[in-house]
Protein backbone atom coordinates (compact mmCIF):
# COMPACT_ATOMS: atom_id res chain seq x y z
CA UNK A 1 0.00 0.00 0.00
CA UNK A 2 3.27 1.84 0.32
CA UNK A 3 3.48 1.93 -3.34
CA UNK A 4 0.13 2.52 -4.40
CA UNK A 5 0.67 5.82 -1.91
CA UNK A 6 3.85 6.69 -4.19
CA UNK A 7 2.02 6.33 -7.43
CA UNK A 8 -0.63 8.39 -6.40
CA UNK A 9 1.98 11.21 -5.87
CA UNK A 10 3.58 10.30 -9.45
CA UNK A 11 0.13 10.58 -10.79
CA UNK A 12 -0.69 13.51 -9.23
CA UNK A 13 2.91 15.64 -10.09
CA UNK A 14 2.54 14.02 -13.74
CA UNK A 15 -1.28 15.70 -13.92
CA UNK A 16 0.33 19.13 -12.60
CA UNK A 17 3.29 19.18 -14.87
CA UNK A 18 1.02 18.26 -17.94
CA UNK A 19 -1.87 21.08 -16.97
CA UNK A 20 0.81 23.58 -16.87
CA UNK A 21 2.30 22.34 -19.95
CA UNK A 22 -1.46 22.45 -21.16
CA UNK A 23 -1.52 25.71 -20.61
CA UNK A 24 1.98 27.15 -22.19
CA UNK A 25 1.06 25.50 -25.16
CA UNK A 26 -2.46 26.92 -25.69
CA UNK A 27 -0.94 30.59 -24.88
CA UNK A 28 2.20 29.97 -26.94
CA UNK A 29 -0.39 29.25 -29.85
CA UNK A 30 -2.15 32.25 -29.34
CA UNK A 31 0.57 34.40 -28.71
CA UNK A 32 2.25 32.96 -32.42
CA UNK A 33 -1.37 33.64 -34.08
CA UNK A 34 -1.56 37.57 -32.91
CA UNK A 35 2.38 37.63 -34.25
CA UNK A 36 1.12 36.85 -37.72
CA UNK A 37 -1.80 38.41 -37.35
CA UNK A 38 0.69 41.55 -36.58
CA UNK A 39 2.40 41.06 -40.08
CA UNK A 40 -0.37 40.88 -41.69
CA UNK A 41 -2.88 43.48 -40.36
CA UNK A 42 -1.21 45.13 -37.51
CA UNK A 43 2.50 47.36 -37.68
CA UNK A 44 4.67 44.77 -37.37
CA UNK A 45 7.19 44.48 -40.49
CA UNK A 46 10.74 43.21 -41.28
CA UNK A 47 12.56 46.57 -42.76
CA UNK A 48 16.21 45.68 -43.74
CA UNK A 49 16.22 42.21 -41.50
CA UNK A 50 15.36 43.63 -38.25
CA UNK A 51 12.03 43.82 -36.59
CA UNK A 52 9.86 46.96 -36.43
CA UNK A 53 6.61 48.43 -35.12
CA UNK A 54 4.80 47.91 -31.76
CA UNK A 55 2.95 43.97 -31.63
CA UNK A 56 0.06 45.53 -30.56
CA UNK A 57 -1.75 42.59 -31.74
CA UNK A 58 0.72 39.67 -30.25
CA UNK A 59 0.33 41.32 -27.04
CA UNK A 60 -3.11 41.21 -27.18
CA UNK A 61 -3.33 37.33 -28.27
CA UNK A 62 -1.31 37.25 -25.03
CA UNK A 63 -3.39 38.44 -22.75
CA UNK A 64 -6.69 36.40 -24.22
CA UNK A 65 -4.54 33.64 -24.19
CA UNK A 66 -3.94 34.24 -20.34
CA UNK A 67 -7.30 35.61 -19.24
CA UNK A 68 -8.84 32.52 -21.52
CA UNK A 69 -6.58 29.97 -19.09
CA UNK A 70 -7.46 31.76 -16.05
CA UNK A 71 -10.99 31.45 -17.15
CA UNK A 72 -10.66 28.53 -17.85
CA UNK A 73 -8.92 27.27 -14.52
CA UNK A 74 -11.48 29.21 -12.26
CA UNK A 75 -14.94 28.61 -14.12
CA UNK A 76 -13.93 25.80 -15.99
CA UNK A 77 -16.01 23.49 -13.75
CA UNK A 78 -19.34 26.18 -13.78
CA UNK A 79 -18.47 26.40 -17.50
CA UNK A 80 -18.56 21.73 -18.06
CA UNK A 81 -21.52 21.69 -16.33
CA UNK A 82 -23.57 24.20 -17.97
CA UNK A 83 -22.45 22.84 -21.07
CA UNK A 84 -23.80 19.25 -20.23
CA UNK A 85 -26.65 20.88 -18.61
CA UNK A 86 -26.38 19.59 -14.95
CA UNK A 87 -28.05 20.78 -12.12
CA UNK A 88 -27.01 19.74 -8.15
CA UNK A 89 -28.24 16.58 -6.75
CA UNK A 90 -30.72 17.17 -4.53
CA UNK A 91 -31.76 14.69 -1.80
CA UNK A 92 -35.33 14.68 -2.80
CA UNK A 93 -35.93 11.05 -4.02
CA UNK A 94 -34.31 7.80 -2.11
CA UNK A 95 -32.50 7.08 -4.83
CA UNK A 96 -30.68 10.80 -4.84
CA UNK A 97 -30.52 10.33 -1.43
CA UNK A 98 -28.35 6.81 -2.07
CA UNK A 99 -26.41 8.51 -4.56
CA UNK A 100 -25.07 11.19 -2.24
CA UNK A 101 -24.34 8.84 0.42
CA UNK A 102 -22.49 6.55 -1.40
CA UNK A 103 -20.49 9.53 -2.84
CA UNK A 104 -19.64 10.16 0.64
CA UNK A 105 -18.69 6.70 1.15
CA UNK A 106 -16.40 6.86 -1.80
CA UNK A 107 -14.56 10.09 -0.51
CA UNK A 108 -14.11 8.64 2.38
CA UNK A 109 -12.20 5.10 1.33
CA UNK A 110 -10.07 7.29 -1.00
CA UNK A 111 -9.24 9.94 2.17
CA UNK A 112 -10.46 12.84 -0.15
CA UNK A 113 -12.62 16.07 0.90
CA UNK A 114 -16.78 15.08 0.04
CA UNK A 115 -17.13 16.13 -4.08
CA UNK A 116 -20.63 18.32 -4.79
CA UNK A 117 -22.52 15.98 -6.53
CA UNK A 118 -24.93 17.23 -9.78
CA UNK A 119 -27.09 15.35 -11.88
CA UNK A 120 -27.49 15.01 -15.82
CA UNK A 121 -30.95 14.29 -17.08
CA UNK A 122 -30.24 11.87 -19.55
CA UNK A 123 -31.31 8.52 -20.01
CA UNK A 124 -27.80 6.97 -20.77
CA UNK A 125 -26.10 5.75 -17.61
CA UNK A 126 -23.01 7.37 -17.56
CA UNK A 127 -20.89 9.68 -14.97
CA UNK A 128 -17.91 12.24 -14.69
CA UNK A 129 -15.96 13.93 -12.34
CA UNK A 130 -14.34 17.70 -12.52
CA UNK A 131 -13.36 20.68 -10.82
CA UNK A 132 -9.34 22.37 -10.56
CA UNK A 133 -8.47 20.38 -6.92
CA UNK A 134 -10.22 17.74 -5.00
CA UNK A 135 -11.03 20.54 -2.26
CA UNK A 136 -13.39 22.07 -5.44
CA UNK A 137 -14.33 18.68 -7.09
CA UNK A 138 -17.48 18.06 -8.21
CA UNK A 139 -19.01 14.79 -9.24
CA UNK A 140 -21.84 14.19 -11.93
CA UNK A 141 -24.28 11.55 -12.85
CA UNK A 142 -27.17 10.77 -15.23
CA UNK A 143 -30.67 10.36 -14.06
CA UNK A 144 -30.00 6.72 -16.57
CA UNK A 145 -27.46 5.69 -14.20
CA UNK A 146 -29.55 6.77 -10.93
CA UNK A 147 -32.48 4.85 -12.65
CA UNK A 148 -30.60 1.33 -13.77
CA UNK A 149 -27.93 0.50 -10.84
CA UNK A 150 -28.01 -0.72 -7.56
CA UNK A 151 -25.92 0.60 -4.91
CA UNK A 152 -23.32 -1.85 -5.57
CA UNK A 153 -22.50 -0.51 -9.50
CA UNK A 154 -23.03 3.05 -8.46
CA UNK A 155 -20.52 2.79 -5.98
CA UNK A 156 -18.00 0.88 -8.33
CA UNK A 157 -18.71 4.38 -10.79
CA UNK A 158 -18.23 6.80 -8.00
CA UNK A 159 -14.99 4.72 -6.93
CA UNK A 160 -13.61 5.74 -10.36
CA UNK A 161 -14.70 9.14 -10.64
CA UNK A 162 -12.98 10.08 -6.58
CA UNK A 163 -9.71 7.91 -8.33
CA UNK A 164 -10.02 11.04 -11.13
CA UNK A 165 -10.50 13.53 -7.99
CA UNK A 166 -7.74 12.17 -6.42
CA UNK A 167 -5.06 11.87 -8.75
CA UNK A 168 -5.81 15.65 -10.00
CA UNK A 169 -6.95 13.77 -13.62
CA UNK A 170 -9.83 16.09 -12.79
CA UNK A 171 -7.80 19.33 -13.59
CA UNK A 172 -5.99 17.94 -16.72
CA UNK A 173 -9.37 16.80 -18.26
CA UNK A 174 -11.37 20.21 -17.43
CA UNK A 175 -8.22 22.74 -18.77
CA UNK A 176 -8.34 20.11 -22.14
CA UNK A 177 -12.17 20.59 -22.08
CA UNK A 178 -12.62 23.77 -22.13
CA UNK A 179 -9.16 24.76 -23.51
CA UNK A 180 -9.65 22.51 -26.92
CA UNK A 181 -13.13 24.42 -26.88
CA UNK A 182 -10.88 27.64 -27.18
CA UNK A 183 -8.19 25.66 -29.87
CA UNK A 184 -11.86 25.38 -32.08
CA UNK A 185 -13.06 28.44 -31.79
CA UNK A 186 -9.48 29.79 -32.94
CA UNK A 187 -9.46 27.77 -35.82
CA UNK A 188 -12.66 28.65 -36.67
CA UNK A 189 -12.04 32.02 -36.41
CA UNK A 190 -8.78 32.29 -38.91
CA UNK A 191 -10.90 29.44 -41.58
CA UNK A 192 -13.06 32.95 -41.19
CA UNK A 193 -10.97 35.44 -41.46
CA UNK A 194 -8.86 33.78 -44.39
CA UNK A 195 -12.25 33.50 -46.07
CA UNK A 196 -13.52 37.09 -45.74
CA UNK A 197 -10.16 38.70 -46.84
CA UNK A 198 -9.35 36.10 -50.14
CA UNK A 199 -7.01 33.33 -48.25
CA UNK A 200 -3.85 34.27 -46.16
CA UNK A 201 -1.86 32.41 -47.41
CA UNK A 202 -3.16 31.63 -50.97
CA UNK A 203 -1.15 33.68 -53.59
CA UNK A 204 2.82 33.67 -52.35
CA UNK A 205 3.36 37.26 -52.86
CA UNK A 206 -0.32 38.59 -53.31
CA UNK A 207 -1.56 41.06 -50.77
CA UNK A 208 -4.93 42.89 -50.06
CA UNK A 209 -5.20 45.73 -48.38
CA UNK A 210 -3.49 47.40 -45.64
CA UNK A 211 0.15 46.11 -46.43
CA UNK A 212 0.82 46.58 -50.34
CA UNK A 213 3.06 49.16 -49.61
CA UNK A 214 6.04 47.04 -48.53
CA UNK A 215 6.83 43.93 -50.53
CA UNK A 216 9.34 41.95 -48.45
CA UNK A 217 7.29 42.35 -45.52
CA UNK A 218 4.31 41.77 -47.44
CA UNK A 219 6.06 38.33 -48.36
CA UNK A 220 7.59 37.50 -44.63
CA UNK A 221 3.83 38.52 -43.91
CA UNK A 222 2.59 35.92 -46.39
CA UNK A 223 4.72 33.44 -45.33
CA UNK A 224 4.18 33.64 -41.11
CA UNK A 225 0.64 33.60 -42.46
CA UNK A 226 1.03 30.19 -43.99
CA UNK A 227 1.98 29.23 -40.72
CA UNK A 228 0.11 30.38 -39.38
CA UNK A 229 -2.79 28.18 -41.14
CA UNK A 230 -0.84 25.60 -41.01
CA UNK A 231 -0.89 25.52 -37.04
CA UNK A 232 -4.59 26.98 -37.02
CA UNK A 233 -5.46 23.55 -39.30
CA UNK A 234 -3.27 21.38 -36.64
CA UNK A 235 -4.09 22.74 -33.55
CA UNK A 236 -7.34 21.22 -32.98
CA UNK A 237 -6.29 17.53 -34.41
CA UNK A 238 -3.07 17.80 -31.89
CA UNK A 239 -5.50 18.86 -29.84
CA UNK A 240 -7.77 15.92 -29.77
CA UNK A 241 -4.76 13.59 -30.07
CA UNK A 242 -3.63 15.08 -26.84
CA UNK A 243 -7.31 14.85 -25.24
CA UNK A 244 -7.18 11.24 -26.52
CA UNK A 245 -3.71 10.28 -25.00
CA UNK A 246 -3.85 11.36 -21.93
CA UNK A 247 -7.29 9.56 -20.83
CA UNK A 248 -7.00 6.16 -21.61
CA UNK A 249 -4.46 5.05 -19.69
CA UNK A 250 -6.00 7.40 -16.91
CA UNK A 251 -9.39 5.09 -17.51
CA UNK A 252 -7.22 2.15 -16.76
CA UNK A 253 -5.63 3.31 -14.01
CA UNK A 254 -8.87 4.77 -12.32
CA UNK A 255 -10.52 1.02 -12.32
CA UNK A 256 -7.72 -0.44 -10.38
CA UNK A 257 -8.59 2.73 -7.90
CA UNK A 258 -11.96 1.73 -7.71
CA UNK A 259 -10.93 -1.33 -6.59
CA UNK A 260 -8.88 -0.06 -3.99
CA UNK A 261 -11.24 1.58 -2.53
CA UNK A 262 -14.26 -0.71 -3.01
CA UNK A 263 -12.27 -3.84 -2.31
CA UNK A 264 -14.54 -5.39 -5.24
CA UNK A 265 -13.94 -5.69 -7.99
CA UNK A 266 -17.60 -6.84 -9.13
CA UNK A 267 -19.06 -3.31 -8.12
CA UNK A 268 -17.16 -1.57 -11.58
CA UNK A 269 -16.90 -5.24 -13.33
CA UNK A 270 -20.95 -5.06 -13.12
CA UNK A 271 -21.49 -1.35 -13.55
CA UNK A 272 -19.47 -1.06 -16.84
CA UNK A 273 -21.37 -4.64 -18.09
CA UNK A 274 -24.51 -2.71 -17.72
CA UNK A 275 -23.02 0.05 -19.42
CA UNK A 276 -21.79 -2.07 -22.14
CA UNK A 277 -26.04 -3.56 -22.80
CA UNK A 278 -27.01 0.11 -23.27
CA UNK A 279 -26.37 1.62 -27.00
CA UNK A 280 -27.88 4.82 -26.02
CA UNK A 281 -25.61 8.49 -26.55
CA UNK A 282 -25.92 10.74 -24.49
CA UNK A 283 -27.72 13.96 -25.79
CA UNK A 284 -25.41 16.71 -24.02
CA UNK A 285 -22.06 15.42 -24.36
CA UNK A 286 -19.66 16.72 -27.22
CA UNK A 287 -16.52 15.78 -28.54
CA UNK A 288 -15.13 18.87 -26.36
CA UNK A 289 -16.09 16.88 -23.33
CA UNK A 290 -16.32 13.14 -24.29
CA UNK A 291 -13.36 12.19 -22.46
CA UNK A 292 -14.44 13.14 -19.35
CA UNK A 293 -16.77 10.34 -18.51
CA UNK A 294 -16.47 6.91 -17.09
CA UNK A 295 -17.73 5.62 -20.82
CA UNK A 296 -17.38 7.30 -23.77
CA UNK A 297 -20.61 8.73 -24.33
CA UNK A 298 -20.38 9.47 -27.83
CA UNK A 299 -22.26 7.17 -30.24
CA UNK A 300 -20.03 5.12 -32.89
CA UNK A 301 -17.16 6.28 -30.62
CA UNK A 302 -17.50 3.49 -28.75
CA UNK A 303 -16.29 0.21 -30.29
CA UNK A 304 -13.66 -2.45 -29.19
CA UNK A 305 -11.25 -2.45 -31.76
CA UNK A 306 -7.60 -2.11 -31.01
CA UNK A 307 -5.68 -1.52 -34.07
CA UNK A 308 -3.10 1.43 -34.44
CA UNK A 309 -5.70 3.78 -35.23
CA UNK A 310 -8.48 2.70 -33.00
CA UNK A 311 -6.14 3.25 -30.18
CA UNK A 312 -4.79 6.50 -31.57
CA UNK A 313 -8.10 8.13 -32.26
CA UNK A 314 -10.08 6.78 -29.13
CA UNK A 315 -10.49 8.70 -25.62
CA UNK A 316 -11.53 5.53 -23.91
CA UNK A 317 -9.97 2.21 -23.82
CA UNK A 318 -12.44 -0.79 -25.14
CA UNK A 319 -15.33 -0.79 -22.85
CA UNK A 320 -14.50 -5.00 -23.15
CA UNK A 321 -10.69 -4.64 -22.42
CA UNK A 322 -11.39 -2.73 -19.43
CA UNK A 323 -14.03 -5.49 -18.28
CA UNK A 324 -11.39 -7.90 -18.89
CA UNK A 325 -9.11 -6.58 -16.56
CA UNK A 326 -11.69 -6.09 -13.69
CA UNK A 327 -12.64 -9.96 -14.56
CA UNK A 328 -8.92 -10.90 -13.61
CA UNK A 329 -8.65 -8.49 -10.78
CA UNK A 330 -12.14 -10.81 -9.69
CA UNK A 331 -10.36 -13.77 -9.95
CA UNK A 332 -7.40 -12.49 -8.72
CA UNK A 333 -9.27 -11.92 -5.15
CA UNK A 334 -11.25 -15.03 -5.38
CA UNK A 335 -14.67 -14.15 -6.08
CA UNK A 336 -16.85 -15.48 -8.42
CA UNK A 337 -17.79 -13.58 -11.70
CA UNK A 338 -21.69 -12.44 -11.76
CA UNK A 339 -22.30 -15.11 -14.70
CA UNK A 340 -25.62 -13.90 -16.11
CA UNK A 341 -24.78 -10.30 -16.96
CA UNK A 342 -21.38 -11.71 -18.27
CA UNK A 343 -22.89 -14.06 -20.63
CA UNK A 344 -24.93 -11.06 -22.32
CA UNK A 345 -21.79 -8.55 -21.90
CA UNK A 346 -19.82 -10.42 -24.35
CA UNK A 347 -21.57 -9.90 -27.74
CA UNK A 348 -22.47 -6.45 -26.81
CA UNK A 349 -18.89 -5.65 -27.40
CA UNK A 350 -18.89 -3.31 -30.28
CA UNK A 351 -19.92 0.05 -31.13
CA UNK B 1 37.15 28.88 1.28
CA UNK B 2 35.48 26.21 -1.08
CA UNK B 3 35.63 23.36 1.69
CA UNK B 4 33.33 25.49 3.55
CA UNK B 5 31.27 26.18 0.75
CA UNK B 6 30.89 22.11 0.48
CA UNK B 7 30.18 21.87 3.82
CA UNK B 8 27.51 24.53 4.09
CA UNK B 9 25.81 22.71 0.98
CA UNK B 10 25.93 19.66 2.65
CA UNK B 11 24.50 21.11 5.50
CA UNK B 12 21.73 23.20 3.86
CA UNK B 13 20.86 19.80 2.29
CA UNK B 14 20.63 17.89 5.04
CA UNK B 15 18.61 20.56 7.18
CA UNK B 16 16.17 20.24 3.64
CA UNK B 17 15.68 16.77 3.73
CA UNK B 18 14.80 16.93 7.40
CA UNK B 19 12.32 19.11 6.96
CA UNK B 20 10.66 17.38 3.88
CA UNK B 21 10.79 14.29 5.99
CA UNK B 22 9.51 16.02 9.26
CA UNK B 23 6.76 17.58 7.41
CA UNK B 24 5.38 14.11 5.43
CA UNK B 25 5.65 12.29 8.94
CA UNK B 26 3.38 15.09 10.69
CA UNK B 27 1.11 15.05 7.48
CA UNK B 28 0.65 11.11 7.73
CA UNK B 29 0.26 11.67 11.81
CA UNK B 30 -2.37 14.18 11.25
CA UNK B 31 -4.51 11.84 8.02
CA UNK B 32 -4.04 8.75 10.99
CA UNK B 33 -5.96 11.45 13.25
CA UNK B 34 -8.54 12.49 11.26
CA UNK B 35 -9.24 9.22 10.05
CA UNK B 36 -9.93 7.84 13.36
CA UNK B 37 -11.98 11.37 13.88
CA UNK B 38 -14.26 9.63 10.95
CA UNK B 39 -14.81 6.48 12.42
CA UNK B 40 -15.43 7.98 15.60
CA UNK B 41 -18.17 10.24 13.86
CA UNK B 42 -19.38 7.02 12.18
CA UNK B 43 -19.93 5.20 15.40
CA UNK B 44 -21.83 8.21 16.93
CA UNK B 45 -24.51 8.78 14.16
CA UNK B 46 -24.67 4.79 14.43
CA UNK B 47 -25.94 5.53 18.49
CA UNK B 48 -28.18 8.15 17.49
CA UNK B 49 -30.08 5.90 14.71
CA UNK B 50 -30.24 2.77 16.07
CA UNK B 51 -33.50 3.96 19.09
CA UNK B 52 -35.19 5.10 15.71
CA UNK B 53 -34.42 2.05 13.93
CA UNK B 54 -35.88 -0.10 16.65
CA UNK B 55 -38.67 2.09 17.31
CA UNK B 56 -39.97 1.94 13.83
CA UNK B 57 -39.55 -1.82 12.83
CA UNK B 58 -40.62 -3.40 16.03
CA UNK B 59 -44.12 -3.08 15.46
CA UNK B 60 -43.11 -5.38 12.14
CA UNK B 61 -40.94 -7.93 13.20
CA UNK B 62 -42.29 -9.58 16.76
CA UNK B 63 -40.88 -12.79 15.66
CA UNK B 64 -36.89 -10.90 15.99
CA UNK B 65 -36.79 -9.35 19.54
CA UNK B 66 -33.62 -11.24 20.11
CA UNK B 67 -31.61 -9.54 17.33
CA UNK B 68 -33.10 -6.09 18.19
CA UNK B 69 -32.76 -6.79 22.02
CA UNK B 70 -28.93 -7.49 21.31
CA UNK B 71 -28.22 -4.60 19.05
CA UNK B 72 -30.10 -2.42 21.87
CA UNK B 73 -27.79 -3.47 24.46
CA UNK B 74 -24.98 -3.78 22.68
CA UNK B 75 -25.71 -0.25 21.82
CA UNK B 76 -26.09 0.81 25.78
CA UNK B 77 -22.77 -1.17 26.50
CA UNK B 78 -20.70 0.95 23.68
CA UNK B 79 -21.66 4.15 25.27
CA UNK B 80 -21.07 3.49 28.86
CA UNK B 81 -18.28 1.47 28.43
CA UNK B 82 -15.14 2.37 30.55
CA UNK B 83 -12.59 1.94 28.30
CA UNK B 84 -11.64 1.78 24.46
CA UNK B 85 -10.91 -1.54 24.43
CA UNK B 86 -14.79 -2.59 25.73
CA UNK B 87 -16.15 -0.04 23.88
CA UNK B 88 -14.58 -1.32 20.42
CA UNK B 89 -15.82 -5.08 21.52
CA UNK B 90 -18.97 -3.70 22.42
CA UNK B 91 -19.22 -1.69 19.00
CA UNK B 92 -18.08 -5.00 17.26
CA UNK B 93 -21.28 -6.54 18.86
CA UNK B 94 -23.78 -3.84 17.27
CA UNK B 95 -22.03 -4.18 13.99
CA UNK B 96 -22.97 -8.06 13.96
CA UNK B 97 -26.25 -7.40 15.16
CA UNK B 98 -27.22 -4.65 12.77
CA UNK B 99 -26.00 -6.59 9.76
CA UNK B 100 -28.32 -9.58 11.24
CA UNK B 101 -30.97 -7.01 11.26
CA UNK B 102 -30.80 -5.79 8.03
CA UNK B 103 -30.43 -9.23 6.54
CA UNK B 104 -33.97 -10.42 8.23
CA UNK B 105 -35.50 -7.50 7.41
CA UNK B 106 -35.79 -8.59 3.96
CA UNK B 107 -37.76 -11.51 5.45
CA UNK B 108 -40.46 -8.44 5.76
CA UNK B 109 -41.64 -7.39 2.13
CA UNK B 110 -44.30 -4.51 4.71
CA UNK B 111 -41.34 -2.91 5.61
CA UNK B 112 -40.47 -1.89 2.07
CA UNK B 113 -43.71 0.26 1.96
CA UNK B 114 -42.91 2.14 5.56
CA UNK B 115 -41.36 5.37 3.78
CA UNK B 116 -39.84 6.12 7.36
CA UNK B 117 -38.19 2.45 7.65
CA UNK B 118 -36.47 2.61 4.53
CA UNK B 119 -35.23 6.04 4.87
CA UNK B 120 -33.61 5.09 7.91
CA UNK B 121 -32.57 1.72 6.28
CA UNK B 122 -30.92 3.63 3.90
CA UNK B 123 -29.21 5.97 6.66
CA UNK B 124 -28.07 3.15 8.32
CA UNK B 125 -26.82 1.09 5.31
CA UNK B 126 -24.49 4.35 4.47
CA UNK B 127 -23.34 4.60 8.04
CA UNK B 128 -22.14 0.97 8.32
CA UNK B 129 -21.07 1.37 5.10
CA UNK B 130 -18.92 4.89 5.44
CA UNK B 131 -17.81 3.05 9.14
CA UNK B 132 -16.02 0.37 6.76
CA UNK B 133 -14.49 2.54 4.81
CA UNK B 134 -13.29 5.27 7.42
CA UNK B 135 -12.10 1.81 9.50
CA UNK B 136 -9.78 0.66 5.87
CA UNK B 137 -9.02 4.30 5.14
CA UNK B 138 -7.52 4.40 8.60
CA UNK B 139 -5.51 1.19 8.42
CA UNK B 140 -4.05 2.26 4.80
CA UNK B 141 -3.45 5.58 6.86
CA UNK B 142 -1.66 3.30 9.99
CA UNK B 143 0.41 1.20 7.51
CA UNK B 144 1.40 4.73 5.44
CA UNK B 145 2.73 6.08 8.93
CA UNK B 146 4.76 2.77 10.68
CA UNK B 147 6.25 2.00 7.55
CA UNK B 148 6.95 5.62 7.12
CA UNK B 149 8.70 5.26 10.78
CA UNK B 150 10.39 2.31 10.08
CA UNK B 151 11.48 2.81 7.23
CA UNK B 152 15.55 4.26 6.81
CA UNK B 153 16.34 7.37 6.81
CA UNK B 154 13.02 8.56 7.95
CA UNK B 155 13.50 6.31 10.80
CA UNK B 156 16.09 8.84 12.34
CA UNK B 157 13.43 11.68 11.74
CA UNK B 158 10.98 9.61 13.51
CA UNK B 159 12.59 8.64 16.67
CA UNK B 160 14.31 12.16 17.47
CA UNK B 161 11.04 13.76 17.22
CA UNK B 162 8.88 11.11 19.10
CA UNK B 163 6.81 9.81 16.03
CA UNK B 164 4.79 6.78 17.55
CA UNK B 165 3.27 3.95 15.75
CA UNK B 166 -0.56 3.72 15.54
CA UNK B 167 -2.23 1.10 16.21
CA UNK B 168 -4.87 -1.03 13.84
CA UNK B 169 -8.51 -1.02 13.79
CA UNK B 170 -8.96 -4.69 14.24
CA UNK B 171 -12.07 -5.19 14.14
CA UNK B 172 -13.92 -8.79 15.78
CA UNK B 173 -13.59 -12.04 14.20
CA UNK B 174 -17.11 -12.35 13.56
CA UNK B 175 -17.25 -9.07 12.49
CA UNK B 176 -14.84 -9.42 9.73
CA UNK B 177 -17.18 -11.99 8.30
CA UNK B 178 -19.81 -9.29 7.84
CA UNK B 179 -19.67 -7.80 4.84
CA UNK B 180 -20.34 -4.13 3.49
CA UNK B 181 -23.98 -3.67 3.67
CA UNK B 182 -25.67 -3.96 0.31
CA UNK B 183 -29.17 -4.52 0.40
CA UNK B 184 -30.16 -4.16 -2.85
CA UNK B 185 -27.93 -7.44 -3.47
CA UNK B 186 -29.45 -9.01 -0.72
CA UNK B 187 -26.65 -10.23 0.70
CA UNK B 188 -22.96 -10.86 -0.69
CA UNK B 189 -19.80 -13.34 -0.08
CA UNK B 190 -17.25 -10.67 1.76
CA UNK B 191 -14.25 -9.91 -0.92
CA UNK B 192 -10.70 -10.16 0.63
CA UNK B 193 -9.34 -7.14 0.74
CA UNK B 194 -6.68 -7.61 -2.53
CA UNK B 195 -5.83 -4.35 -3.97
CA UNK B 196 -4.65 -5.07 -7.09
CA UNK B 197 -3.08 -1.95 -8.70
CA UNK B 198 -0.62 -2.20 -11.50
Amino acid sequence: MAAAHTDFWELERRNRRETAMLVVVFVALFTALGFGLDFRFGDLAIVDGSLTGFPLLTLIALGFGVFQSLLSYYGGAALVLASVQARELAPDTPQHQMVLDVVREMALAARMPVPKAYLMSDPSPNAFATGRDPNHSIVCVTQGLIDTMDREEVQGVLGHEMAHVRDYDIRTMMMIAVLVAGVAMLADFVYRSMWYTGGVGGGGGRSSGSRDDDNSGGNAGALIGILVLVLAVLAPFFAQLLAMAVSRQREYLADAASVEFTRNPRALLRALERIAQTESPLRNASRGTAHMFIVNPLQGVRDDNEGFFANLFSTHPPLGRRIERLRAMLNEAGGEAPPTIAAAAAPTARG
Amino acid sequence: MSASLVVLIIAIVIVGWAVLGYNGLVSLRNQVQNSWRQIDVQLRRRHDLIPNLVEAVKGYMQFERDTLTQVVEARAKAISAPDQGSRMAAENQITGGLGRLLAVMENYPQLKSDQNVLKLQEELTTTENQLAFSRQAYNDAVMQLNTRIESFPTNLIANNFGFKQAEYFQGAAEDQAVPKVDLSMGGRAPQPPSAPRS
